[in-house]
């Protein structure tokens, strides 16, 4: 059975994806990944009735429990202005939840459009497109990212311009490699012989057509974006104090980690786990796509 | 050959110049004076004045440009508008401490990710397999920085076996110093035959060096465990076996030889982004290199040195690049570049 269309002109892959889905849950480490990052959203989501301080999770100081080791009361201890670092690396899921999404949305603002307009064209304005877009893979996008803020200026509205600068290429060629073959199919060239406008072709019926593997591809970049973010957040380049950061908190815990060694230790450790998680997810769903490997993997 | 090296080395020229464009007009958007910062903390105007005609920040932001890359095409990189030393001198001076970490990091990572992708491709989807999958994919997770400060924790403050900081010992560097002659301890202490001084430097390198080599092993390991899990499929490999050569000699020899291509690919892309991947190990270490310098010039705002240190590591990362594809036709007679 091949691809069918359904009523509005799109292919109809609903089926298909539900045997991916399938066969990514097939295995148990993914399974544990797409776990963890429901928690995690749910965590985010749920932040101010999870967390034990809530205020202290926003950024409010308790001096008199200043540097606390893990107890009862504190399970991850407190760190320099007596804030619970349990409750800050919760709400810190929400800042790294949005601000990930937040680079995912310029990312694709930027390289979806700038894909069709290449893949669709073609000619010499792909030719302009696609060898900029090269151009920016050329450098070393942690420090593009990294000389950006620098030269602009460190919070967290310019990191996530940074971040984003150099990823939109990704999306660009993604885009432009589906766009060149679903151009050639039939119903855009009914929609063509009815009098639909360029415009029209391009974002009513080839961008519906390529949203699944942006929005794959997306998920997948999750957890590279969340870490290079708390990396810039390390350096002091990305969410400013006291908003709780990750990589911020991992910084901020330097000072005293070899006595109080809790700080540090757990923030890292919640970056750890959130972009283990994304990667586990990553290779399941990269595994299940990739026809190759998916032989390989209903055989056993 | 010839063509392609010419057209790769053009394409590296329009590469650099589209880089200096970009962190130029970001460096100069930026509300900050740098007369101001030149001058140091509290200037008179009419100094901040002279300052700005003296170094041309007076001149439209093109003709700055310009200016920038007629000294760029000269070598000169400008000087740093704290230090007021050459940012060339400034790099070259902190480059040895980098590329030594680099290239004992980028050996561990290929001498642990490559038999670890070996074994993972010959014991597929078996236990064995599986927690070598786990481990890489775990050390691609971590934040580099993170992982120094646990290794710190663990070796310095409850093993107390290596050291937490710096290059050497100080009191070791003191009692028989290290003559400057590469740069790299290692080298300079070998040739010297300076044995304390090796000993000490080789235990300095220990952590730095496996936290900047992780990121790298992961990514190695599951390269390797791809292609030979390809290449093990092949006829070859089933005549071999037939005709009795060891299981050894087959996944070590016969197969690695051919799933090596792409792995050499991924561990020069490695070296290069260790580059950056060493700013973070660099903080944390104490270790005096490029990626101090670095940040350092960003907390002082010293752009000269911001953009001159960016366009070098560019220049490094796409020259890496090339010399690794140039490398791969060279040994590969599969390869054509065209």
């Amino acid at each position: 059975m091949g691809i069918q269309k359904n009523r509005k002109g799109r292919l109809n892959r609903g089926r298909e994806y539900w045997r991916g889905m399938n066969l990514v849950l097939k295995n148990p480490l993914t399974t544990f990944g797409l776990g963890v990052i429901i928690l995690l959203i749910a965590t985010a989501f749920l932040a101010p009735y999870l967390a034990p301080y809530p205020d202290q999770g926003r950024g409010l100081s308790n001096l008199k429990e200043r540097l606390v080791s893990p107890n009862l009361k504190h399970p991850f201890g407190t760190d320099n202005l007596g804030r619970d670092i349990l409750s800050r690396i919760i709400f810190g899921a929400r800042i790294s939840l949005k601000a990930a999404i937040a680079v995912v949305l310029i990312v694709i603002a930027i390289g979806v459009p700038l894909g069709l307009i290449a893949g669709y064209f073609g000619g010499k304005i792909d030719e302009i497109i696609m060898r900029f877009a090269d151009m920016i893979l050329a450098f070393p996008s942690l420090l593009l990212a990294i000389a950006i803020v620098a030269s602009m200026g460190p919070n967290l509205l310019n990191a996530l311009i940074a971040v984003s600068i150099p990823w939109w290429p990704w999306y660009t060629r993604l885009v432009r490699s589906q766009v060149v073959s679903l151009k050639e199919m039939q119903f855009v060239e009914s929609a063509r012989a009815i009098g639909a406008s360029n415009l029209r072709i391009m974002f009513r019926h080839i961008l519906p057509n390529c949203l699944s593997p942006i929005i794959v591809q997306a998920t997948l970049d999750m957890g590279y974006i969340i870490l290079f973010l708390s990396s810039l957040g390390f350096l002091g380049l990305g969410t400013q104090p006291p908003a709780a950061d990750w990589g911020v908190m991992v910084s901020d815990g330097r000072e005293f980690f070899l006595e109080q060694w809790w700080i540090s230790t757990f923030s890292g450790a919640a970056i750890f786990v959130t972009v283990f998680a994304f990667n586990l997810l990553g290779d399941g769903a990269r595994e299940a796509l990739d026809p190759k490997i998916r032989w390989r993997f209903q055989r056993t | 050959m010839v063509r392609y090296v010419i057209r790769r080395l053009m394409w590296l020229v329009l590469v650099l110049l589209g880089l200096c464009a970009i962190t130029f007009i970001l460096s100069r958007i930026v509300p900050s004076d740098p007369a101001a910062c030149y001058l140091g903390p509290r200037p008179r105007p009419e100094q901040v004045e002279k300052v700005r005609v003296q170094l041309g920040f007076d001149k439209p932001l093109y003709i700055q440009f310009a200016y920038y890359l007629r000294d760029l095409s000269h070598g000169d990189l400008g000087e740093s508008l704290r230090t007021h030393r050459p940012v060339l001198q400034g790099i070259w001076e902190h480059l040895p401490a980098s590329l030594e970490l680099m290239i004992i990091g980028i050996f561990i990572a290929l001498l642990v990710g490559i038999p670890l992708g070996v074994i993972s491709a010959k014991k597929e989807n078996t236990a064995v397999d599986h927690l070598s999958r786990l481990f890489s994919v775990a050390n691609v997770s971590m934040p580099a920085f993170w992982l120094a400060m646990i290794f710190q924790i663990v070796f310095f403050r409850w093993l107390e076996i290596l050291p937490i900081m710096g290059r050497i010992d100080t009191v070791v560097s003191l009692v028989s110093p290290v003559k400057d002659i590469t740069g790299f301890y290692t080298l300079d202490t070998l040739i010297t035959g300076n044995w304390t001084a090796l000993r000490s430097a080789l235990s300095h390198l220990v952590l730095p060096s496996l936290s900047l080599a992780a990121y790298s092993t992961g990514l190695i390991a599951r390269m390797t465990r791809s292609t030979m899990l390809e290449v093990l499929r092949e006829d070859y490999i089933t005549t071999a076996r037939a005709i009795g050569v060891s299981e050894g000699e087959i996944l070590f020899i016969q197969a690695l030889r051919n799933a090596l291509g792409p792995t050499l690919t991924t561990a020069g892309l490695c070296f290069a982004y260790m580059l950056t991947g060493t700013f973070f190990v660099e903080i944390i270490f104490s270790w005096p290199g490029l990626g101090t310098y670095t940040t350092n010039a960003i907390f002082l705002n010293d752009y000269p040195v911001i953009m001159g240190v960016t366009i070098l590591m560019a220049m490094f990362y796409v020259a890496v690049n090339l010399l690794v594809d140039l490398l791969l036709a060279v040994a590969d007679p599969r390869i054509r570049l065209g």
